[in-house]
C-alpha cells in the first residue's frame, strides 16, 4: 500500500515535469509572437498558415507564429510589462504610440514605415437590420426616422462605440453643412432611440440578436458579418451606408524585441506579406477592407463596397487627441445631448 | 436489561396516544407555510445553482455531440487543458506540503508572530486575484529591478508557465492550510506528546500519529485547492500574456471563444469546468461524511 502510493506520487511527478519539459522543447524552430486584439483571430489564424507556406516556400526554414488576443489596450499594457511580441497588430494607433512611449522598444515614428499608415486593412462601421430591412434603414438620416430604435453601446464606456457616434456625427456634419446645433439635435435624437444603452458591443449584439430589441445596429462591418454567420444568416442583413468612419488598425515590428530574439528579417517580411495579394485577399475574405484594392480579386470585394470613408485624422475631428476629450471627456458633447430618461 | 427498556417505552408510549398534545412539536407552522418556505428555497437553488449549469450543457450540445467533441479536439482548446493540468500538478502538490508545514506549526506550536502567520496566511483570500496577478507583473514585469536581470539570463516567468505558476500557488494558498488549522487545534497535541513520551522520533510521530489524524481533512483541503487552482481566472489572466496553444488555461481559453463568437466551444470548455466542480463537490460530500466520523473517533479518545 505505502509502495502503491509512493510509486503514485512519482509517476505524478514524472508525468508534471514531462509536461513542462515539453513546453519548453516544442519550439526550436524559429517563432514570431504576434500580439493582437480580440477580432482578428479567424484572419490571423488563416494569414498565419499563408504566411509559414510562403516563407518554408521562399527560404526553406519553418517558421512558426504564436499568437496572443485580447482587448486592444490590455494587450499594449502586457507587451510594455513584457511580453516579447515580434509584431504588434492593434485596433488604435495610440496603444501602439503606448508601447513606443513607455518602452522604446518601438521608435516613435513607427507609423509610416509600412504602406497606408502601418494598415494594411481598414474597417468601417455598418448597419446590421432585421431580415428584409422593414424599417428600410440605408443611410444614417434613417436612423431617426419614424419610430426605428438603434442599438449601439454607451460610448463612454465601449471604445468601439466611439466610433459609432463619430461615423454619425461625420453623416451628420456633411448633411447639416457643418452646422454643429443641427448635428448636435441629430446625435441627440439618434441616442433618445437607443433603448439599450449598453456598456460593450458585445452587450449590443446580445440585446439586438438574441434578445430581438431594436431595429438597426451599429456594427463593425467584420463583426457584423461574423455575427449573421453565428445568429443564421436568414435573420439578418447588413446594410453599408453610402458614408462611413474609416478605422485604420495598425501593425507594427516591436524592433526591440526581434533585435534581443534575432528575428529581425523573418518578423519583418511577415509584416509585409500582409499587403501582398495574398494577405490582402486573406483581409478581404475575413471581411477587413485591403489596403490595395486592385490586389483583390472583384468577387472577394463584393461584400465591401466602396463608399465614402472619413479618417479621425480629418480636420472634421483633429485626431483622437482632439475628438477624445471634445466629445467624450466629463463634460464633453455626449454628456450635453444625452440625458438617460429625458424624453423631449 | 435492553428488551425490558423497549416494553417500558412501548408502554408509555401507549399511555400517552396521540392527539393528548401533552408534548409541543418543534415547528409549529402549518402545512402551507412548510410548503411555500421549502419551494422558496428549492427554487432559489434551482435558479441559481442547477439552471446555470444545465444551460452550460444546452449550450455546448446546442449543434450536436459531433460540433462539441470537435470543439474540444482542437489544438488550442487541447493546449489549454494541458496547461491547466500542468498547473495544478505543479501548484497542488507544493501548496499541500505549504500548508501542512503551516498548519503544523500554527496549531501545534507557540511562537512569536504566530497571529501574524495567520493573518498572512490569509492574506490571498482578503486579496482581489487581479492585485495578486499584478504583484507579480511588478515584481517580475520589464519595468521591475528583477524583470531585466532575469531576461538577461534567459529566464521567463511572466508571461510563460513559470508566471502562471507562481500566481495559481498564490491564489491557492490558504485552501490547504485553512482547513487544517481548526482541525489541528481541535485536536490537540495530546497525541504527539504521548508519542514523543514513547520514544517516537519527529518524523515517525508525524507519520504515524499527525498525518493519521488529519488525512481527511487534508483530502478535502487538496480537492478545493485544486478546484480552485483549475479554475482561478483573475489573477492569471494578468500574468498569461494570452498566447494561444502556450500560456492559455482553461478558464482564459473560455473566454477568448466566448469573446469570438463560438459559443459551442465556449460551453464545451466549460462543461470539463463543470464537470470538475461537479466531481469535487461528490468526492467532498463524500469525503464531510467520512470526515465526520474522523471528528467523532477523534473526540471520543
Amino acid at each position: 500500500m505505502l509502495l502503491n502510493r509512493r510509486s503514485m506520487l512519482f509517476t505524478a511527478m514524472l508525468a508534471a515535469s514531462a509536461q513542462v519539459g515539453g513546453l519548453g522543447f516544442a519550439f526550436a524552430d524559429t517563432t514570431l509572437l504576434n500580439v493582437s486584439y480580440d477580432p482578428t483571430r479567424e484572419l490571423y489564424r488563416a494569414f498565419n498558415e499563408a504566411f509559414a507556406a510562403h516563407w518554408k516556400a521562399e527560404t526553406g526554414e519553418t517558421v512558426t507564429i504564436r499568437a496572443s488576443h485580447g482587448g486592444s489596450g490590455k494587450q499594449a499594457r502586457a507587451v510594455i510589462d513584457g511580453l516579447d511580441a515580434d509584431v504588434v497588430t492593434l485596433a488604435l494607433e495610440s496603444d501602439i504610440d503606448a508601447i513606443a512611449k513607455n518602452t522604446g522598444k518601438i521608435p516613435a515614428d513607427w507609423r509610416g514605415r509600412l504602406e497606408n499608415n502601418n494598415a494594411p486593412y481598414t474597417s468601417t462601421i455598418v448597419f446590421l437590420v432585421r431580415k428584409g430591412n422593414p424599417k428600410g434603414i440605408e443611410d444614417w438620416g434613417d436612423l431617426v426616422k419614424d419610430d426605428v430604435q438603434v442599438i449601439t453601446p454607451n460610448p463612454k464606456t465601449s471604445g468601439g462605440a466611439r466610433w459609432n457616434y463619430l461615423a454619425a456625427w461625420a453623416w451628420a456634419s456633411e448633411a447639416f453643412g457643418g452646422d454643429e446645433e443641427k448635428i448636435k439635435g441629430y446625435i441627440a435624437d439618434l441616442y433618445k432611440r437607443v433603448p439599450v444603452l449598453d456598456t460593450g458591443a458585445r452587450g449590443s449584439l446580445t440585446t439586438f440578436a438574441q434578445r430581438q430589441i431594436g431595429d438597426v445596429l451599429l456594427a463593425w462591418e467584420n463583426e457584423a458579418y461574423l455575427a449573421g454567420a453565428e445568429f443564421g444568416d436568414d435573420q439578418f442583413d447588413i446594410v453599408v451606408p453610402p458614408s462611413s468612419i474609416l478605422a485604420e488598425p495598425p501593425v507594427a515590428l516591436v524592433d526591440g524585441n526581434v533585435d534581443a530574439k534575432g528575428t529581425r528579417e523573418v518578423a519583418q517580411a511577415y509584416l509585409e506579406y500582409l499587403y501582398s495579394q495574398e494577405g490582402q485577399r486573406l483581409a478581404a475574405k475575413h471581411f477587413y477592407r485591403p489596403a490595395k484594392r486592385d490586389l483583390v480579386p472583384a468577387e472577394d470585394l463584393s461584400a465591401l463596397p466602396d463608399i465614402d470613408l472619413v479618417s479621425i485624422d480629418d480636420p472634421l475631428f483633429g485626431g483622437w487627441a482632439k475628438a477624445q476629450p471634445y466629445h467624450f471627456g466629463d463634460g464633453g458633447v455626449f454628456d450635453q445631448i444625452y440625458r438617460p430618461g429625458s424624453s423631449n | 436489561m435492553a428488551v425490558e427498556l423497549m416494553t417500558d417505552m412501548s408502554q408509555t408510549v401507549a399511555a400517552h396516544p396521540a392527539g393528548t398534545r401533552r408534548y409541543r412539536r418543534a415547528t409549529t407552522e402549518g402545512p402551507v407555510a412548510k410548503g411555500v418556505l421549502i419551494a422558496m428555497a428549492l427554487g432559489f437553488l434551482a435558479l441559481f445553482l442547477v439552471l446555470p449549469l444545465i444551460a452550460v450543457f444546452i449550450e455546448a450540445f446546442r449543434k450536436g455531440a459531433g460540433e462539441f467533441l470537435f470543439a474540444l479536439r482542437e489544438p488550442d482548446t487541447l493546449a489549454a487543458i494541458r496547461l491547466t493540468l500542468t498547473v495544478a500538478a505543479i501548484a497542488v502538490p507544493l501548496n499541500l506540503v505549504f500548508g501542512v508545514a503551516a498548519a503544523w506549526a500554527i496549531a501545534k506550536f507557540e511562537f512569536k508572530g504566530k497571529a501574524f502567520l495567520t493573518t498572512l496566511i490569509d492574506l490571498p483570500f482578503s486579496v482581489s486575484p487581479v492585485i495578486s496577478g499584478l504583484v507579480y507583473v511588478l515584481l517580475f514585469g520589464a519595468g521591475s529591478m528583477l524583470g531585466p536581470w532575469l531576461k538577461s539570463h534567459g529566464i521567463e516567468i511572466l508571461f510563460a508557465v513559470p508566471g502562471i505558476v507562481l500566481a495559481t500557488i498564490f491564489v491557492t494558498f490558504p485552501f490547504v492550510a485553512r482547513e487544517l488549522i481548526p482541525l489541528m487545534q481541535d485536536q490537540g497535541t495530546g497525541d504527539e506528546e504521548a508519542a514523543l513520551s514513547l520514544g517516537a522520533s519527529g518524523w515517525q510521530t508525524f507519520r504515524f500519529v499527525t498525518l493519521p489524524n488529519i488525512k481527511w481533512g487534508l483530502l478535502y483541503g487538496v480537492l478545493l485547492c485544486n478546484a480552485r487552482a483549475m479554475g482561478e481566472f483573475g489573477a492569471v489572466s494578468v500574468v498569461s500574456g494570452h498566447i494561444r496553444g502556450l500560456t492559455n488555461t482553461m478558464p482564459l481559453h473560455v473566454e477568448i471563444l466566448y469573446n469570438e463568437y463560438n459559443f459551442v466551444a465556449a460551453f464545451a470548455v466549460s462543461t470539463l469546468l463543470a464537470g470538475l466542480a461537479l466531481v469535487t463537490l461528490v468526492l467532498k460530500s463524500f469525503l464531510e461524511y467520512r470526515y465526520g466520523d474522523e471528528i467523532a473517533a477523534a473526540a471520543k479518545h
